[in-house]
């Protein structure tokens, strides 16, 4: 195997740092820190080479490795990776948010700092590799393996209801992937093969059954989205869990749904995907007005932006839904905008929870005044999630909307009218939240002498902020990765 | 596009500069204002606008060459798939015109700003958010001028929600003021959420142009109206009435006018640059602009005619009930807006613009002149012994201020009587050419104006005598004192500019028409009609005779009297004192209902139905483990091992499924 490989570096170079770490001492928490910092510093580093070598006018899969591994019942599991324009965002959204997220433990994670670490770099070593692996059986196995960590990382590091939300988040992903599992083996009964190239190849094989097929990966994925009405774990898991936990759930976990269906559902089951097009456009369109409609009145800002997340999510599975190059491609984008902006929320959030030591809406107001710095950047960052022209969020749901209303998959302008409401409801919600927190005067003496951002804060919000602006400013260097491949996915789903 | 770049007038590749100045502005502001002063912010931030000025001003130059314009464009934006828009800019003499207003008047606002906000921000007690402001009031040109300058839809609308944003942070400027130190920070939400409303049928709008014209941009699109027209009808009228409703959020007409009047929370010189001056007439120009479109569907443009005109004389009604010298502005502001919205409805675009730019210049006008009141105001309140609760902007409390305030004064006249419609200021061409339109084409829209203009005429003089003549009704009124030469001074340039104003478009000169008729399809040509001109002068002059009868013979005796129309107008005045309660009936209609919805949803829907399903699952499993309780011992690293241990065991199974 070429472990010089680039998708190999930023799948398992984070292994390098849980091993290092695994020989310090829990006293030692500043190197601790350090070294997964640096670890995940480095994946950066790496998944930018990743960039430099990725040539984006090809639709397929490049930088592949794809090698022999195991033999299950005469079929060859492949140790098989790839990155294509649909991953490769997703990979680098990965690469960056983890050490903004580590940053941000500097201060906020003080107990059993060497556990935190160690499942954190574990964690990134799931994603990447549920991004990049492109045999059902590896898929599977780094699937699963995300779920270990974030249960333990809310269920240690959680709030006071952290069991519960831990619990709760591990059942509901683990029910969808009992189904998406029977579905992998019964796959592999048809085809004799777990590599997604071959089994797209020889799709037609298991045709007959791609009704089923698509809803067992299908609920597996619309769990993790989530989906409406399958999201109750997720505000309970946000409100528990670390803001760590929080901005890589929200910023890539969630991802992980959505990218499935466009990874597998939509290339695996052409003819259910089309059929069902409708459905999963409605529960969209439902879950925009739905999560924006129960954002409004929350208590708590965090629970809040976690419902705003079921709305921001409905778009994106809009977009999957419209089956056009502007709905697809706007989804991919959307998808790392709302990892931008909603990990910045969640970090927002953090930060004053950290000062104040509590998230009730009630406890604070005025923020603007002792804290101008943060509550201007806290306003691009709403902005951003309102879907602002001229920064990144209105680009991804312009796009969305766009494809949804024309979409023949769809039939039907209705459905991106109605989601166009949520354009309103989200300035309600938005709007809100932030009159809330930081506008009025100072009622709490408490709020009187709270310290403004400092730069390692500062320094944490910078990339966001930069990426966030120029994606709203100039988001074609960033189409240019998605476009090709979108346009060959939409080839492999049309009509024959 | 390259033959356009090619042919181009090269001082046209100026046009990016008229938002990249006022934008270099404000992130020098933001970098290194704190270290300039006050002179310094305020100079950089009047430069920046003064630079994007002179580059409308060397475009105009440029236009009288070579009158057709030209598209420049700057790189691409969004391209996936079929759709491809870019960042492009648009030199006509439209968007040059308004490009012209914007930074005319805003520069004009900025250098009155510097004197106000240097006393403002005192008054408020934070002297550090002098900076802020010209960051905000430099951001607004920029987005003002990307809406005018752009060559398609898309970027149309990154300025058309842009200049909202700035509108919400000025309007909130002061957070923590107003009613319950939240009031501000209220009036600054139920803008943007008002004007949302309408950006939401902008939206709509701009998804059929897409998915008709395959492109959104303005050449493309009035090239191929006139086929998507004839072949399908129904997607031009849909287009056209969902641009309206955003038009009636932006400039605040009937239904979504609530938002403007509450705007006067903002400092004085934001309601006149943004709430009255300019970004308000957006939805003028967005009307103008889509002429080519509105003309293929009658239907449409009845619709806007008569929601303008409806307007235009519902805020008339209003501002006679009104006490606040800012809030009788605003009514007018949305009745003036009515004007033009019924006139470019009408299809007079180029009165619609005439009296965009006149009602500009003299809005800006009088509400510089009423920021220049209230400073005044305030001044004297500081003099005055037991006066520190008292409301520096309710007219009953002012009276007399002619004497105390001369510059002020004078000008606040001019600008009343150009609004008024007395020759041969500035409003009485403006007006008077949308009313000879409306005589000729649309005889009850012609009345229904008419109406608005005499209570127009009457509310300004009821203003007038209220504030400056007479006796001082309180102490403040009667120690105030004349504003500053930096304030005065853009005052008088803009109380020329109302008395010359109508000269752009003089009947016989038609000079504005001349300049128009290059950007639009069609140009009706302006007529003088004697009788009309004679008829509309007269109701003006009625409207202030019996203002005079009613306020200036017998006037106010103290600060209590209740206005000297109440008790003869009865219900009727107390419907325009309270607006007609439309505010009270969109929040039993809608905000009310909105949250129980959204709290049924929270509660009883999110917490009960569903979440408890998923819980009722749960529940139901861990009673049949209730066999094996023991195992559940409570501590996490047992959970920890449990599940690891599952995961082991699940790709056991895996292994061993595949084995069979």
């Amino acid at each position: 195997m070429n472990l010089g490989n680039p998708l190999i570096l930023v799948t398992f170079l984070p292994l390098v740092g849980f091993l290092i770490i695994l020989f310090l001492k829990p006293e030692q928490k500043n190197a601790i820190r350090a070294v997964a910092l640096a670890t995940s510093l480095v994946v950066f580093g790496a998944a930018l080479w990743l960039l430099a070598q990725f040539q984006p006018q090809t639709a397929g899969l490049q930088l592949v490795v794809k090698q022999a591994w195991l033999t299950v019942g005469g079929m060859p599991v492949q140790f098989f990776m790839g990155v294509d324009g649909i991953s490769i965002l997703m990979v680098l959204l990965t690469a960056l948010l983890t050490p903004i997220a580590i940053l941000s433990t500097w201060s906020a994670v003080q107990e059993r700092v060497k556990g935190f670490m160690l499942f954190f770099l574990l964690l990134e070593v799931g994603m990447m590799g549920v991004f990049l692996a492109q045999d059902l059986v590896l898929f599977y196995i780094f699937w699963e393996f995300t779920l270990v960590p974030m249960y333990f990382l809310i269920g240690v590091w959680g709030g006071e209801r952290r069991i519960y939300a831990a619990v709760k988040f591990f059942l509901f992903t683990m029910a969808g992937s009992i189904l998406m599992l029977l579905a992998i083996i019964f796959l592999a009964g048809q085809a004799h093969t777990f590599a997604m190239d071959e089994l797209i190849n020889s799709r037609e094989l298991f045709a007959g059954a791609q009704m089923l097929l698509f809803l067992a990966f299908g609920i597996a994925f619309a769990i993790k989205v989530p989906m409406f009405p399958l999201h109750t774990w997720l505000p309970d898991a946000h409100v528990e869990a670390p803001t760590a936990g929080s901005v890589i759930l929200a910023g890539v976990l969630l991802k992980m749904g959505t990218y499935g269906f466009l990874r597998f559902n939509l290339p695996l089951f052409p003819e259910a995907t089309r059929q069902l097009a409708p459905w999963i456009g409605g529960l969209a369109v439902v879950g925009i007005l739905y999560g924006a409609m129960v954002s409004y009145l929350q208590k708590d800002v965090k629970k809040l932006v976690a419902y705003s997340s079921v709305s921001h999510l409905g778009f994106v599975m809009l977009g999957i839904a419209a089956l056009n190059p502007q709905g697809i491609s706007g989804t991919i984008l959307q998808m790392v905008n709302h990892g931008l902006s909603t990990g910045a929320l969640f970090l927002f959030v953090g930060m004053l929870y950290e000062r104040r030591h509590t998230r009730e809406m009630e406890a604070f107001g005025g923020i603007w005044k002792v804290m101008p710095v943060l509550s201007a950047l806290a306003l691009i960052i709403t902005l951003s999630s309102m879907g602002l022209p001229g920064l990144n969020g209105f680009v991804g749901e312009f796009t969305i909307l766009t494809g949804a209303f024309g979409s023949a998959a769809l039939g039907s302008p209705w459905f991106a009218g109605l989601a166009t409401l949520g354009v309103i409801l989200a300035a309600v919600y938005l709007l809100h939240m932030f009159e809330k927190v930081f506008l009025g005067p100072v009622k709490h003496a408490e709020n009187q002498g709270l310290k403004d951002l400092n730069l390692r804060e500062i320094a944490i919000l910078v990339p966001l902020l930069v990426l966030i602006v120029w994606i709203g400013l100039y988001p074609q260097p960033f189409f240019n990765l998605i476009n090709p491949a979108v346009e060959n996915l939409v080839a492999l789903v049309a009509l024959p | 596009m390259q033959l356009e770049t090619a042919l181009m007038d090269p001082i046209f590749a100026l046009v990016p500069w008229v938002v990249f100045l006022p934008a270099i502005g404000l992130v020098l502001n933001l970098l290194v204002g704190k270290r300039l002063g006050e002179k310094g912010i305020g100079a950089l931030a009047s430069l920046a606008s003064g630079g994007a000025f002179v580059v409308a001003v060397l475009l105009a130059l440029g236009l009288t060459r070579s009158p057709e314009g030209a598209t420049v464009p700057l790189v691409d934006w969004i391209r996936v798939g079929d759709l491809s828009v870019r960042w492009a800019f648009r030199v006509d003499t439209l968007s040059v015109l308004m490009m012209l207003v914007v930074s005319g008047v805003g520069t004009l606002i900025h250098i009155y700003s510097i004197g106000y906000m240097h006393s403002d921000v005192r008054h408020n007690g934070d002297p550090l958010r002098f900076r802020r402001f010209f960051v905000y009031l430099n951001l607004f040109i920029a987005m003002m001028m990307i809406l005018v300058s752009a060559d398609n839809f898309l970027m149309l609308f990154v300025g058309w929600e842009g200049v909202g944003l700035c509108s919400y942070l000025l309007i909130g400027f002061w957070f923590e003021k107003g009613k319950d130190g939240i009031g501000n920070a209220q009036a600054a939400k139920k803008a943007f959420v008002v004007n949302r409303i309408g950006d939401f049928g902008l939206l709509l709008a701009l998804f059929f142009l897409f998915w008709n014209f395959k492109s959104f941009d303005f050449a493309v699109i009035f090239a191929q109206a006139p086929q998507v027209a004839a072949a399908a009808p129904w997607v031009v009228l849909a287009i056209t009435l969902f641009m309206l409703l955003g038009v009636t959020g932006k400039s605040a007409q009937i239904p979504l006018y609530v938002w403007l009047p509450d705007a006067m929370a903002g400092p004085t010189p934001v309601s006149a640059l943004i709430h009255a001056a300019t970004m308000v007439t957006a939805g003028v120009y967005l009307v103008a602009r889509s002429q080519a479109l509105f003309v293929l569907v009658p239907a449409a443009q009845s619709a806007v005619t008569w929601v303008g005109a409806a307007t235009a004389i519902f805020a008339a009604t209003i501002a006679v009930g009104q006490y606040d010298i800012k809030k009788v502005l605003a009514y007018s502001t949305i009745s003036q807006l009515g004007f033009m919205v019924a006139a470019v409805g009408m299809g007079a675009t180029v009165a619609g613009m005439f009296h965009l730019t006149t009602h500009a210049f003299f809005k800006a006008l009088l509400f510089l002149s009423a920021g220049s009141v209230i400073l005044g105001m305030e001044h004297g309140a500081e003099h005055a012994h037991d006066s520190h609760h008292l409301d520096p902007q309710d007219m009953r409390n002012m009276g007399g201020l002619r004497k105390r305030m001369p510059v002020t004064f004078w000008v606040y006249l001019i600008g009343s009587l150009a609004l008024a419609g007395i020759a041969p200021l500035a409003g009485f061409f403006s007006k008077d050419e949308i009313l000879a339109y409306a005589s000729q084409q649309q005889p009850g829209v012609f009345i229904v104006l008419l109406i608005a203009a005499f209570f127009t005429a009457f509310y300004m003089g009821r203003q007038v005598l209220m504030v400056f003549f007479d006796k001082p009704r309180s102490e403040a009124a009667g120690h105030a004192g004349e504003s500053p030469a930096v304030v005065t001074v853009p005052l008088i340039v803009l109380a020329l500019l109302s008395i010359g104003g109508g000269a752009l478009n003089l009947p016989g000169s038609l000079w504005l028409e001349h300049w128009l008729e290059h950007s639009l399809a069609e140009v009706h040509a302006g007529e003088f009609l004697l009788p009309v001109a004679a008829g509309s002068l007269a109701v003006a002059l009625a409207g202030i005779l019996i203002a005079w009868l009613v306020y200036g013979r017998k006037p106010l005796a103290d600060a209590k009297t209740p206005d000297l129309l109440a008790h003869p107008l009865g219900p009727i005045y107390r419907g325009m004192e309270s607006k007609w309660k439309v505010d009270e009936l969109y929040h039993a209609v809608i905000v009310r209902p909105y949250q129980a919805l959204s709290g049924f949803l929270a509660g009883p829907v999110d917490q009960g139905v569903i979440d408890g399903l998923v819980n009722g699952i749960a529940s139901l499993f861990s009673m049949l483990a209730q066999l094996v309780r023991k195992l559940q011992t409570g501590y996490v690293r047992t959970y920890a091992l449990a599940v690891l241990v599952g995961v082991v065991a699940v790709l056991a199974y895996l292994a061993t499924a595949g084995l069979r």
